[in-house]
């Protein structure tokens, strides 16, 4: 079990990954009660994590503002004709 | 007499060299020349290289000294078809004139091919384009940074197909897509990405998409530029290449860790499609839920069926308890059984442990005894008889060779006065006492004076010096 990583640290492929792992493996019934328990509540925390990063995302679109020595200095929006 | 035709000035050779020199530099001081490179002869060891540029009908020395030769972005071969800048001077010293040459560019769609072919060659062989050195796509980048104009349509694009799909942030790192500026800019804006700190001021792409639309090969060939192609390969971040229509092919594609066949496909491959997400991670609760509940519905079905199939605690006491009673109502009886067989088997040896057994052994030995006694007697008494038998044959034999029968018939025995018998007459000596020994008895007697006169000692019959006596013939036994 990898209930030690702390769920928000994970990206969604990974928390995707674990959620399905979890969700076969109640399915197939063979998880000990308590098991299934603490993995189900982990498997709940991995849903909320995806469903979060899902609904976070958010159309920001920037330019970088290039320095003279040809770093990126900062952003400014894009001007979008 | 001087020739009055002849009024020109006259010139020295080294001052028309000379002046033909300044014409031609004057006059061709900047020249675009268009010709095939002939006899190219490398670098001279000075650093310079010479050949020939030549057409169907003429041929020019030219010459590339070395601080231009290292700026040249195309490197002068053999046969390249090429437009040369520079300018025409003259060698006064053997009547010569030469290009000397500034810059240098490949002529034509069939050199520019050439020369790329060749730098795919070279930068491959340091394996840049090895299939080892791609990297993964991340699944879902949060921050998408775009090498391409700020302007036009494929940035356009690019944010339509993201916005479609999944709305994610958006850098684009404003660039040059054409023109001599193109290579190093693309190559910098490549490089300034991958410099920025993770965690930072301005958000670290996870993904980079570097993006141009269509042209011609020149238009496209600062993305063949070796400056983008290293940068390319360096990139820590991912990169995706969309450079031209599907059917361009430049340098940085091979370096790329994916080439998108356009800039709209480029978006589609950094990005998933956020609704079909959200349908599965759904469909995954559901299921996560479902699994659950059932689980312990599971559970509580079988911790139902178990139960009844349980026995009540009276039913399983009831067989030990009759076992139990069964087995204290036995008990005494048992203990009386042990008992009474111990003390059976007791008496059963006591019965054997009679005087009547050491009587009867008794008889038994006194019976042996006196057989063995009568035996005994038998054979002491066999013993006897035999040896009895034997003393008598003895005693006859000797009866018949002792002295005593001698004696009877008429002989004496003399003997000395120690009662030894003496066989001759010189063993005597005169006066000494004898005893004579006759048949019915003995009788004292002296030797006369004189001395006994010995007869022939040879004559007399040789005898034992001692005789056993009767007396010593030893016990019987």
């Amino acid at each position: 079990m990898t209930t030690a990583t702390d769920v928000s640290a994970l990206s969604f492929e990974q928390a995707l990954k674990e959620l399905e792992g979890i969700v076969a493996r109640l399915e197939q019934g063979s998880v000990p009660l308590e098991e299934s328990i603490s993995i189900y509540e982990r498997g709940d925390a991995l849903r909320k994590h995806c469903d979060g990063l899902l609904k976070a995302a958010e159309a920001k679109v920037e330019k970088i503002r290039i320095a003279g020595d040809g770093s990126a200095a900062g952003v400014e929006p894009l001007d979008r004709e | 007499m001087t020739d009055p035709t002849s009024n020109a000035a006259e010139y020295t050779v080294s001052e028309i060299s000379f002046a033909l020199k300044r014409s031609i530099e004057d006059q061709f001081g900047f020249v675009r020349v268009r010709g095939e490179i002939s006899g190219y002869r490398g670098p001279h060891s000075s650093g310079h290289a010479y050949f020939a540029l030549k057409d169907e009908g003429a041929r020019m020395e030219a010459v590339v000294w070395r601080g231009v030769l290292g700026k040249l972005r195309f490197k002068p071969e053999e046969g390249m078809e090429v437009i040369a800048t520079g300018k025409l001077t003259t060698y006064p010293n053997s009547s010569k004139y030469q290009i000397v040459i500034d810059a240098l560019e490949p002529a034509g769609a069939g050199a520019l091919m050439a020369l790329l072919e060749e730098r795919k060659r070279k930068l491959g062989a340091e394996g840049l384009f090895d299939p080892g050195r791609k990297q993964l796509l991340p699944y879902l980048p949060r921050v998408v940074g775009v090498v391409t104009s700020p302007t036009g349509a494929v940035i356009r694009d690019i944010l339509h197909r993201l916005a479609d799909r999944f709305p994610v942030h958006v850098l684009v790192w404003p660039v040059k897509v054409q023109g001599e500026s193109c290579g190093s800019e693309v190559a910098a804006g490549i490089a300034g990405f991958n410099a920025l700190p993770e965690g930072g001021r301005i958000p670290r792409p996870d993904v980079i998409i570097v993006a141009r639309g269509g042209g011609s090969l020149e238009d496209l060939w600062g993305f063949n530029d070796e400056v983008v192609v290293r940068a390319a390969a360096a990139s820590d971040i991912p990169l995706v290449s969309a450079v031209g229509h599907e059917t361009d092919w430049t340098l940085i594609d091979l370096a790329a860790d994916v080439r998108a066949p356009t800039p709209t496909g480029a978006a589609e491959m950094v990005v998933p499609v956020r609704r079909e997400l959200m349908d599965r991670v759904d469909d995954l609760g559901r299921r996560l839920t479902g699994a659950s509940l059932r689980a312990v519905d599971l559970r509580r079905t079988r911790l139902i069926a178990a139960a009844r199939a349980l026995p009540r605690a009276s039913d399983i006491l009831a067989l030990p308890r009759q076992r139990f009673d069964a087995a204290a109502n036995a008990l005494p009886k048992a203990l009386t059984a042990n008992t009474t067989l111990h003390a059976r088997q007791f008496e059963r040896v006591t019965a054997r442990l009679t005087p009547a057994s050491l009587l009867r052994t008794q008889a038994q030995l006194a019976e042996r005894l006196s057989v063995l006694s009568a035996r005994g007697g038998r054979a002491v008494a066999e013993l006897i008889a035999r040896r009895r038998a034997r003393l008598d044959q003895v005693t006859s034999v000797f009866d018949a060779v002792n002295h005593m029968a001698t004696l009877r018939r008429g002989y004496a025995l003399v003997r000395d006065d120690e009662g030894k018998p003496v066989f001759r007459a010189g063993g005597l000596a005169a006066g000494a006492s004898i005893e004579i020994e006759f048949a019915d008895g003995r009788v004292r007697g002296r030797v006369g004076d004189e001395a006994p006169t010995a007869i022939e000692a040879k004559s007399l019959p040789r005898r034992p010096k001692t005789k056993p006596g009767p007396e010593d013939q030893g016990n019987l036994f």
